[in-house]
C-alpha cells in the first residue's frame, strides 16, 4: 500500500505526515504524530474518548480517515493552553472537581469548549444531552455539567478569560 | 463533638495533577514508548475447554517484523494473588473462548496484528460447563484438577477433585436453628450478573527484561508491590530486580489490582531478545480475555419476630469466578464474612463458594464483595417492611449494630468499636435528605410512578491480616516536604488527601508539600495494595507517625541550638518555636539539612521521617466457623481477631420514576450519607460519592455481560455493554458527610470511595417493590426484565396504565 502525504495543522503548528489509506486519524494523531493528549478506550467510535475538534468541529478521531483530515484545523485539548495559561474550560474543570483518573478528560474538554462557543447559554438537559456521546466511568458527570455551566459565563463574554 | 480548628483539612483543594490532565499532558502507560520497542498481540481460544495438541506459528514468523511468538510450553508457570490458577498463556488446556494462547512480538502493531491471524492452534474439544450449580455436580468437567498442587494463601481453602476454587462457612449462634424463633421467614433467590469494570485505560504493560537479569516495568496498575511479589514468585526471580513503576493511570475499580500481564510481557520481552516490549488490550480483548467481575446466585432465607426483629439468617453465594478464582475467592469470601451488613443477628449460617466455570476468568471490584452481599439483605429487608407492615426506615433502625455494645456483633463474632460511626444517624440523616415522610409528587402521565426508596450499607477493607504500609516524608533545602508513599493514584483522591493531611500536621501550606505522579518500587517504600479504600486511614496513619518521626529529629537539633529541652518546642509556619516565647525560634531552612553554627561546625544531617501501619489487631477467619481467630495476648491486642481495621457505615435514598409501559427505570433524586470520621477534602469526597453513586445505579439498570452458546463474551463493546452516560444522572443529588472521628484513623477519618456504590443498587429496587409490589432480585434492572416482572407479578398495573395512556392519547388528539 502506498502512503501519500497529508499536511494538517495540528495545535496551531503546520504537520506533514505520510499516511496509509486505512490509518485513521486517531491513529496518526497518537502514533505517527506523537499527540498523546488523544485518548482512546474503544478504538470503534464508542467511548468518545479520542475526540478532537476537526476545523472547528468535535469529531471521533477513530471515525475519521487520515486522509479526511488533509488540509484540516486540529485542536486537542494541549492546543486550548494560551501562553501557558489554561483556559476557562479547563480552569473549571479543575476547580469544580470535574476530573478522576483524567483518562477521559482531554476530549471532554475539547467538547464542551465546542459546545459552549455554540451555545453559551446552555441548559442542564443540554449539556447532559451533549456530553452523552462521552464515556466518564469515574465522575459519575455531575461536577463536569457544574464545570460547563459555571464555565458558560467566559463564553458569553461576562467574565474575563483569565480572571 | 466539637469542631477541631483545621489549616488545610474541610478544604476543597483540587489535586494538584488535575492541570496535566486537562491538558492531556499526564502520561499513561498507554501514552509510554521506550528505544527499541516492540509490540505484543494475543492468539485467544476458540474453544471453550480443550486439550491443546498443536500450535503452528510457522507463517506468523513470515510476516515482515515478527521477532517471535510465544505459547504455554515458554512460560509453564501459574500466579494468582489468593489462589495461584492463572496461567499467563494456556498451559495444555484453554479453559474458555478469549484465554490467550499464544502472544505474538513485533515491531508494529499492524505486524503483531497480522501476525495473530496466522497462528493455527489445533484443538481437542472436553466437554464444558457454564453453570455454577451445573459445575457443582459430581460428574462436572473440571477446569483445575492439580489444584492441590497450585500456591493457595492459608486464608482460602479450595476443595481438589471439585470446581470449588474457595469454600466459606461462617456460623454465629444456633445457625441455621434460630429460624425456629421466627415469626416471618421469608426465602428468596438473588443474581448478580458478570460485570465490567468498565475502566477508561485498559490493561497495558511496558516490560524489559534486561541482560542482567533486572526487570523494569512500566504498568497501568492500582499498586506496586503485591504484583512485583507475585510476579517474583512465579517466575523464580529475585523480588529485588524487579523495578515496576506505575505512571497516570486511567481507572482501576479494583479491576487492576493484584497481578496484571506483567509477568507475561516480562517473559516476551526476554524471550524477544531483552528488547522492551508493550502489550495493550483492546476493548474486545480486555472483556474476553482478561478478568471481569464475578457473577452469582444466592439463595437466602431470613427469618424476623412480630416486632421486626431479625432473629435468623441464612444465604448461601455461588460465586462464578470463570476459569481463574486468582482474586475472587476473597471477593466470595468477603461477601460471605460481611453478609449480616449493618445488622446484628443472632444467629447466622452462611456459605459462600466461589465456583470454576468455563467463562472469562474474574478478579476484584470496587465494593469487593459488599454490593453483592447488600443486594441480598437490604432487599429483604424491605420484603420483611412489607410482610410486617413496618416502614423500613423503622425495621433498619431497630437492627442496627450497636458500635460499642459487646453483645452486638458481626457475623464473625466480633463487637464493633464505640467510635465506628454514627450508624443510627447515618439513617436518620438519609431519611430527611430525601424527605422520607413526605409522598413523591406523581408525574402527569398518570402511566408512570414514582417512589422513594432506601437501603444501608457497611464497607471496610478486605485485607490479608498482615497487610502493611510504610510512608517516608523527606525535606528539600526550602523546607517544603516531599511525601514517599507507594499509593497508588488513579483518580481516588487519596494521594491529595495524604498531602492534606502531611500539610496540617507540619503547620505547612499546601504549596510546601509535595507529591510526586511516578509510583515506583524503587523509591517508594512498601504499601501492600492500594485496594479496599483502606490507603486514606492505613498511609495516612503511617504518615502521621513519619511526620511525628521527623519532628523528633527537628526538635533534637533546635533543642541544642535554643539551650530548651525538646519538649518545649513546637513547629508551626516553617519555623521551631519555643512555646511561649515566639520571639526564639529557627526558621526550618536552617534545620532540615543539619545546622550550621556560625563557626562552619554542623549539627545532625537531613531529616528523614519514617512510619509504618501495622494492622496487629486483624486475623484470619477460620474456614469452617467464618469466627476470627484469637489475637496472640503477648501483641497487646485481645481477643478476638477484626477482619477489617475499620468499617464505615452509609445510606443511599432515591426518588425513581417508573414507566409501567416499557419498564424504563429514571432515577430522579439521589441522596447519600456516609460517616466519614473526617472530611479531609470536601471536593474529591463529593466526587467519590457522586462517581461511586453512577457506577451504582449503572450497574443496577444497565450492565451486564452476555454469554453465548459456547460461553464466550457476547457484548465485548460498549455499545452492548451499556454504562451510564451524563444523559442518564439524576438532576438531584445530594451528599452529607457525617463525622463521628475513630481515633487512629488520621486525623479521625475512615476510608468510604467504595461505600459510596453499594446501596443505591438494592435502594432502587426497594423504590420499584414499595410503590407496585413488584419484586426484583435479578440484576440489571433492564427494561426488558422490569416489564417482564410487572407482567408477571402485577399485570392489572400494565393494564390500568395501557388504558390511562389510551384515555391521554385521545384526549390529547380530540
Amino acid at each position: 500500500m502506498a502512503g501519500r502525504m497529508i499536511t494538517l495543522r495540528l495545535n496551531g503548528q503546520e504537520r506533514r505526515v505520510e499516511v496509509e489509506d486505512n490509518e485513521t486519524l486517531l491513529y496518526v494523531l497518537r502514533y505517527k504524530l506523537k499527540e498523546m493528549s488523544v485518548k482512546s478506550a474503544c478504538w470503534k467510535g464508542e467511548c468518545g474518548l479520542c475526540t478532537v475538534l476537526m476545523d472547528g468541529k468535535p469529531v471521533k478521531s477513530c471515525m475519521v480517515l487520515a486522509v479526511e483530515a488533509d488540509g484540516s484545523d486540529i485542536v486537542t485539548a494541549t492546543g486550548l493552553v494560551k501562553d501557558g495559561e489554561l483556559s476557562p474550560i479547563q480552569k473549571a474543570f479543575v476547580e469544580h472537581g470535574a476530573l478522576q483518573c483524567g483518562f477521559c478528560t482531554p476530549a471532554f474538554v475539547v467538547a464542551a469548549h465546542h459546545f459552549l462557543q455554540k451555545n453559551p447559554n446552555p441548559t442542564r438537559e443540554q449539556v447532559k444531552e451533549f456530553l452523552s456521546g462521552l464515556i466518564c466511568r469515574c465522575t459519575g458527570y455531575a461536577q463536569i455539567i457544574d464545570a460547563i455551566m459555571d464555565a458558560a459565563k467566559y463564553y458569553r463574554g461576562e467574565q474575563k478569560a483569565s480572571p | 463533638m466539637s469542631k477541631q480548628a483545621f489549616k488545610v483539612l474541610g478544604k476543597p483543594v483540587p489535586p494538584p495533577d488535575s492541570y496535566e490532565k486537562v491538558t492531556g499532558t499526564a502520561p499513561y502507560t498507554f501514552d509510554m514508548e521506550l528505544p527499541g520497542m516492540l509490540y505484543a498481540k494475543l492468539v485467544t481460544s476458540t474453544e471453550p475447554h480443550a486439550r491443546i495438541k498443536s500450535i503452528d506459528y510457522s507463517k506468523a514468523l513470515q510476516v515482515p517484523g515478527v521477532r517471535i511468538v510465544a505459547t504455554g510450553k515458554d512460560f509453564p508457570v501459574r500466579i494468582g494473588i489468593y489462589v495461584g490458577d492463572r496461567d499467563m498463556l494456556a498451559i495444555e488446556k484453554a479453559l474458555w473462548v478469549g484465554h490467550p494462547v499464544a502472544a505474538v512480538v513485533a515491531e508494529s502493531i499492524k505486524a503483531a496484528e497480522k501476525a495473530i491471524d496466522l497462528v493455527e492452534v489445533e484443538y481437542d474439544p472436553l466437554p464444558a460447563v457454564f453453570d455454577v450449580e451445573e459445575a457443582l455436580k459430581p460428574d462436572a468437567p473440571l477446569l483445575h484438577p492439580d489444584i492441590a498442587n497450585y500456591k493457595i494463601s492459608p486464608a482460602f481453602k479450595p476443595v481438589p477433585g471439585t470446581n470449588i476454587a474457595n469454600q466459606f462457612r461462617m456460623i454465629k449462634g444456633e445457625g441455621e436453628a434460630g429460624f425456629d424463633k421466627a415469626d416471618l421467614v421469608i426465602e428468596k433467590t438473588f443474581k448478580m450478573p458478570f460485570l465490567h469494570h468498565a475502566y477508561m485505560e485498559t490493561w497495558n504493560t511496558i516490560a524489559h527484561y534486561k541482560v542482567t537479569g533486572d526487570i523494569e516495568i512500566w504498568t497501568s496498575s492500582q499498586s506496586p508491590y503485591a504484583p512485583r511479589y507475585l510476579m517474583a514468585m512465579s517466575l523464580g526471580v529475585p523480588v529485588g530486580k524487579i523495578k515496576m513503576r506505575i505512571p497516570y493511570v486511567g481507572g482501576g475499580f479494583g479491576g487492576k489490582a493484584g497481578v496484571l500481564i506483567e509477568p507475561l510481557v516480562a517473559m516476551l520481552s526476554k524471550k524477544a531478545g531483552y528488547k522492551p516490549v508493550k502489550l495493550v488490550m483492546s476493548r474486545a480483548e480486555q472483556m474476553r480475555s482478561m478478568p471481569v467481575i464475578a457473577g452469582y446466585k444466592a439463595y437466602a432465607k431470613i427469618g424476623f419476630s412480630k416486632d421486626g426483629k431479625i432473629v435468623a439468617y441464612k444465604v448461601r453465594f455461588l460465586f462464578d469466578t470463570g476459569a481463574f478464582a486468582d482474586y475472587t475467592v476473597n471477593v466470595a469470601r468477603t461477601a460471605g464474612y460481611a453478609c449480616t451488613g449493618v445488622y446484628d443477628m443472632p444467629n447466622v449460617y452462611c456459605e459462600s463458594l466461589a465456583i470454576y466455570t468455563n467463562k472469562v476468568p474474574t478478579t476484584a471490584i470496587r465494593g469487593f464483595g459488599y454490593p453483592e452481599n447488600h443486594w441480598v439483605l437490604e432487599r429483604l429487608m424491605d420484603m420483611a417492611a412489607r410482610e410486617l407492615r413496618m416502614d423500613p426506615v423503622k425495621i433498619r433502625s431497630i437492627n442496627l449494630l450497636r458500635p460499642g455494645d459487646p453483645t452486638s456483633t458481626t457475623g464473625y463474632g466480633s463487637p464493633l468499636r464505640a467510635d465506628a460511626g454514627d450508624i443510627q444517624g447515618v439513617l436518620k440523616t438519609s431519611a430527611e435528605l430525601i424527605e422520607w415522610d413526605k409522598e413523591p409528587e406523581q408525574p402527569k402521565e398518570p402511566w408512570k410512578i414514582r417512589a422513594k426508596g432506601i437501603a444501608m450499607s457497611l464497607k471496610g477493607p478486605s485485607q490479608p491480616p498482615n497487610a502493611v504500609d510504610a510512608a517516608i516524608v523527606k525535606f528539600n533545602e526550602d523546607a517544603s516536604v516531599d511525601i514517599l508513599v507507594a499509593t497508588g493514584n488513579y483518580g481516588q483522591g487519596t494521594v491529595n488527601a495524604l498531602r492534606m493531611i502531611v500539610a496540617e500536621a507540619f503547620d505547612l501550606p499546601l504549596d510546601k508539600v509535595h507529591i510526586t505522579w511516578m509510583n515506583s518500587t524503587e523509591w517508594m517504600p512498601y504499601t501492600w495494595q492500594t485496594v479496599g479504600s483502606r490507603s486514606t486511614f492505613t498511609v495516612g496513619q503511617a504518615l502521621l507517625r513519619a511526620v511525628e518521626d521527623a519532628k523528633r529529629q527537628i526538635f533534637d537539633i533546635a533543642s541544642t541550638v535554643l539551650k530548651v529541652p525538646a519538649d518545649q518546642l513546637e513547629l508551626a509556619d516553617g519555623k521551631v518555636y519555643v512555646k511561649g516565647e515566639p520571639w526564639m525560634s529557627i526558621p526550618l531552612t536552617e534545620i532540615v539539612n543539619g545546622y550550621t553554627f556560625p563557626n562552619g561546625q554542623v549539627l545532625g544531617g537531613p531529616i528523614i521521617g519514617r512510619g509504618i501501619h501495622s494492622p496487629g489487631i486483624l486475623s484470619y477467619l477460620d474456614p469452617d466457623t467464618g469466627q476470627a481467630l484469637p489475637i496472640n495476648p503477648e501483641t497487646g491486642h485481645s481477643e478476638p481477631g477484626h477482619a477489617t481495621v475499620f468499617y464505615t457505615f452509609g445510606s443511599t435514598a432515591v426518588e425513581v420514576e417508573l414507566d409501567l409501559l416499557t419498564g424504563d427505570i429514571k432515577v430522579l433524586k439521589a441522596t447519600q450519607v456516609y460517616d466519614i470520621g473526617r472530611l479531609i477534602n470536601p471536593l474529591t469526597a463529593k466526587g467519590q460519592a457522586i462517581g461511586g453513586l453512577i457506577m451504582g445505579m449503572s450497574r443496577a439498570l444497565y450492565e451486564e455481560l452476555i454469554f453465548d452458546d459456547s460461553g464466550g463474551v457476547a457484548n465485548p463493546n460498549f455499545s452492548f455493554y451499556y454504562v451510564a452516560r451524563a444523559k442518564d444522572i439524576p438532576d438531584d443529588i445530594r451528599i452529607k458527610f457525617l463525622e463521628t472521628p475513630q481515633a487512629d484513623g488520621p486525623f479521625g477519618a475512615r476510608g468510604f470511595s467504595e461505600n459510596v456504590m453499594i446501596a443505591v443498587i438494592p435502594a432502587i429496587a426497594n423504590a420499584i417493590e414499595r410503590a407496585t409490589g413488584v419484586s426484583i432480585t435479578e440484576l440489571p434492572m433492564t427494561h426488558e426484565r422490569v416489564w417482564r416482572a410487572i407482567k408477571e407479578q402485577r399485570p392489572d398495573l400494565i393494564e390500568k396504565a395501557l388504558k390511562a395512556f389510551q384515555e391521554w392519547k385521545n384526549a390529547s388528539q380530540g
